[in-house]
C-alpha cells in the first residue's frame, strides 16, 4: 500500500490530468522521492492505486533513466557521457571519480553515500565535462574539482 | 540588433518576475492576441515564416491550421511545449526555460488561443531542476495575474497549463513518443498518420512545439511578420539561439540573426580554437546532424542553406571536432548514445545500431577487418529514411554517413594502426 503522505502527493496531481493512467510518471516519482526508489512492491502498489497492470507500470518504469529499479546511495552523482563532454574529456572524470569512489561506474559505495551513474546529454554543453550530484549541476569539472564538490554531500 | 529572445536573461541573474516582465512589455503581445481572432493569430504567425525550432523546421503557423476549429471540433484540444531537449550538445531551450520563463508561458497561452485550446502541457525534462522551479513559480504568478484560468483577461477564452517532469528518455522528444510519454504509457512512437493536430493526446487534436519556437510567438504578434522577417539574414527570418561546443576558446549560447555563418559563430563568438587545436569539422545541430567541414564554414546557418550543404541545422547547436580528437572515437560515442536510447520498436533501429556501435568499437580496439567500413556503409542506408519507424535511427545514421565521407583516411588508420592511433 501507497503511504498516506505517497497517496497525498499523487492526488495533488490528479485533478490537472485527463485520466488517472497518465499520473503513472507522476506516481513513480513520488514513490521514489519516498522511497530513495522504486522497489517491486512500491511499483505495484503505484500501479494498484492507478489502476493499471504491474506488466505496464513496469513497461513505463523500466523506459526511463531517472527511475531507479535497484536501490541507490544517499547522493546520485550522474556524470554525462555524450559527445560534448566526451570530447572535452569525460573518460579522465570518470575514472577520476571511480578511483575516489573505489567503485565501478553503475554502483554504489559500501557506505552507501554514492552511487555513480553515467548519463546522458546533461545540457550544460558548453560547461563539458559536467556532472550532477542529485539536484545540483556543476560545470568545467576538472577531476582536481571533485574532493570541492563531493565534499559537500554527506 | 535586436535580441527579443533574450532580452530579458542575464547570465548568472534570476528571471523576471511576472511584475518585472510586465513592465518589460511582457504580456501585452497575448492582450493584442485576444482582441484578434484565433484565425487572424494563425495567419499572422504563418505569415512571418517562422519554423519549428525543435529540429525539423516544420513552419509553425501551418502547422496551426492543421487544427480542426470551429464549434464541432473534437475537445477538449491540447497544445505541448517540448521541453525534453535530450539530443546531445543541444543546450538552448534551457536557456530560455530558467532565463524567462513567463516569455514561454505568454507564447503558449498565444499558441493555445490561436488553436482553441482547453489545456496545454509542458513537457520537461528531469534533468532541468532549476527550470521546473522556474517554471512552477511562473505558472503560479501567472494563474494570480489572470494570464491563465477560465476567463482569461476577461476575453472568455480559458485555458489551463501544467509541467509534466519527465523521467528521462530521448525518446519521449520525439512528438507521438511525448503524447505517449503524457498518457502515461511507454513512450514508443506512433504510426502517422493520423498526425497530431487531428489526432494526439488521448485521441484529441494536439498541437507540439518547440520551446524556442513558442517564445518567438509573443514578438511576431507584437510586432508583426515584417518585422520578424527582416531579423534574419536571408529569407530566413527571425532570430536563433546558436550554441557552440568542442574545443572552442569561449563555448557558450548567443542569440543572433538567422542564417548567421559558422564561420562567424566559430570565430568571433567563440572565440575560435583553443591553441593548440585545429578545426575539422562540426555538427550543425546537435548529435543527429550530418557533419560539415572547413569548406562549408561560409554556410549560413539558416535551415535551407544548412540542407543544401548536405546537413540540417537541427537544433542550432553545433558541436566542434578538432585535430586532437578522434572522429572514430566521436562517432562511436554518438553511436553509443543512439543504440542506448533506441526504443527497441523495430528490428532494424534497435539491432542495426547495436551492431554499428560494436562495429565502431572493434575499429577503436584493433579487431576490425576491412569489410566493416562497407558494413558501416550499408548500415546508413539500411537504418536511413524510410526504413524505421520515426527518426530516431536515421538520425543516428547522419552523422556516420557523413563521418564516412569526410574522414575517410581515419577509418582507414584505425584499420592499418590495429586500433585508435589517438590512444
Ligand atoms: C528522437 C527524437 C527526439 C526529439 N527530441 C526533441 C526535443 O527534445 N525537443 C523538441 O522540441 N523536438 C524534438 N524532436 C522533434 C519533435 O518530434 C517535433 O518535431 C518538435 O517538437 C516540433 O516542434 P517545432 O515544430 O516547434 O520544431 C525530436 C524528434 C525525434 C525523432
Ligand atoms: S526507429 Fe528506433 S527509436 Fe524509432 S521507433 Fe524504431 S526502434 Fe524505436
Amino acid at each position: 500500500m501507497l503511504s498516506a503522505a505517497e497517496q497525498r502527493d499523487i492526488e495533488e496531481v490528479l485533478p490537472q490530468l485527463p485520466e488517472r493512467r497518465a499520473a503513472c510518471i507522476d506516481a513513480l516519482q513520488v514513490v521514489q522521492r519516498h522511497r530513495g526508489w522504486v522497489s517491486d512492491e512500491g511499483l505495484a502498489d503505484a500501479a494498484a492505486f492507478l489502476g493499471i497492470s504491474v506488466e505496464e507500470m513496469e513497461g513505463v518504469a523500466t523506459f526511463y533513466n531517472g527511475i531507479f529499479r535497484k536501490p541507490v546511495g544517499r547522493h546520485v552523482i550522474r556524470v554525462c557521457d555524450s559527445v560534448s563532454c566526451w570530447i572535452m574529456g569525460c573518460d579522465r572524470l570518470k575514472e577520476a571519480l571511480q578511483a575516489r569512489l573505489g567503485v565501478a561506474a553503475g554502483a554504489s559505495t559500501a557506505d552507501g553515500r554514492f552511487t555513480l551513474l553515467p548519463n546522458v546529454c546533461l545540457g550544460h554543453c558548453d560547461h563539458g565535462p559536467a556532472l550532477m550530484v542529485d539536484d545540483d549541476l556543476f560545470g568545467d569539472v576538472e577531476p582536481q574539482a571533485l574532493d570541492g564538490i563531493l565534499d559537500g554531500y554527506r | 540588433m535586436e535580441t527579443p529572445l533574450t532580452r530579458n536573461i542575464l547570465p548568472g541573474r534570476e528571471p523576471p518576475t511576472r511584475r518585472a516582465y510586465e513592465r518589460s512589455g511582457g504580456y501585452t503581445a497575448l492582450r493584442q492576441a485576444l482582441r484578434m481572432t484565433p484565425q487572424e493569430v494563425q495567419k499572422r504567425v504563418k505569415d512571418s515564416g517562422l519554423r519549428g525550432r525543435g529540429g525539423a523546421g516544420f513552419i509553425t503557423g501551418l502547422k496551426w491550421t492543421f487544427v480542426p476549429m470551429g464549434d464541432d471540433a473534437p475537445r477538449p484540444k491540447y497544445l505541448v511545449a517540448n521541453a525534453d531537449e535530450m539530443e546531445p550538445g543541444s543546450f538552448k531551450d534551457r536557456l530560455l526555460l530558467e532565463g524567462d520563463p513567463h516569455q514561454l508561458l505568454e507564447g503558449m497561452i498565444i499558441a493555445a488561443y490561436a488553436i482553441q485550446a482547453d489545456m496545454a502541457f509542458i513537457f520537461l525534462r528531469w534533468a532541468y531542476r532549476r527550470a521546473a522551479r522556474h517554471l512552477e513559480q511562473a505558472i503560479a504568478e501567472a494563474c494570480e495575474g489572470g494570464y491563465l484560468g477560465s476567463d482569461i483577461l476577461g476575453s472568455g477564452y480559458g485555458l489551463d497549463l501544467h509541467l509534466h517532469v519527465s523521467a528521462g528518455r530521448y525518446m519521449c522528444g520525439e512528438e507521438t513518443a511525448l503524447l505517449n510519454a503524457l498518457e502515461g504509457r511507454r513512450a514508443n512512437p506512433r504510426s502517422k498518420p493520423p498526425f497530431p493536430p487531428v489526432s494526439g493526446l488521448f485521441g484529441k487534436p494536439t498541437t507540439v512545439n518547440n520551446v524556442e519556437t513558442l517564445c518567438n510567438v509573443p514578438h511576431i504578434v507584437a510586432n508583426g511578420p515584417d518585422w520578424f522577417k527582416g531579423l534574419g539574414r536571408g529569407s530566413d527570418g527571425g532570430t536563433k539561439l546558436y550554441g557552440v561546443s568542442g574545443k572552442v576558446k569561449r563555448p557558450g549560447l548567443w542569440e543572433l540573426p538567422m542564417g548567421t555563418p559558422a564561420r562567424e559563430l566559430l570565430e568571433e563568438h567563440a572565440g575560435g580554437m583553443r591553441d593548440g587545436v585545429r578545426f575539422r569539422g562540426l555538427l550543425p545541430g546537435g548529435a543527429s546532424t550530418d557533419f560539415l567541414v572547413a569548406e562549408h564554414l561560409d554556410v549560413p546557418m539558416d535551415f535551407d542553406s544548412v540542407q543544401k550543404a548536405g546537413s540540417r541545422l537541427g537544433t542550432g547547436t553545433m558541436i566542434v571536432l578538432d585535430d586532437q580528437t578522434c572522429p572514430v572515437g566521436m562517432l562511436r560515442n554518438l553511436e553509443h548514445f543512439f543504440a542506448q536510447e533506441s526504443c527497441g520498436w523495430c528490428t532494424p533501429c534497435w539491432s542495426g545500431l547495436a551492431w554499428v556501435e560494436r562495429m565502431l568499437a572493434d575499429l577503436e580496439e584493433g579487431r576490425a577487418r576491412p569489410e566493416d567500413l562497407e558494413q558501416l556503409e550499408a548500415h546508413t542506408r539500411l537504418l536511413g529514411p524510410g526504413h524505421t519507424f520515426c527518426a530516431l535511427a536515421p538520425g543516428a545514421m547522419e552523422p556516420l554517413q557523413s563521418g564516412l565521407k569526410y574522414f575517410r583516411g581515419d577509418f582507414e588508420e584505425h584499420l592499418r594502426a590495429g586500433g585508435c592511433p589517438w590512444k
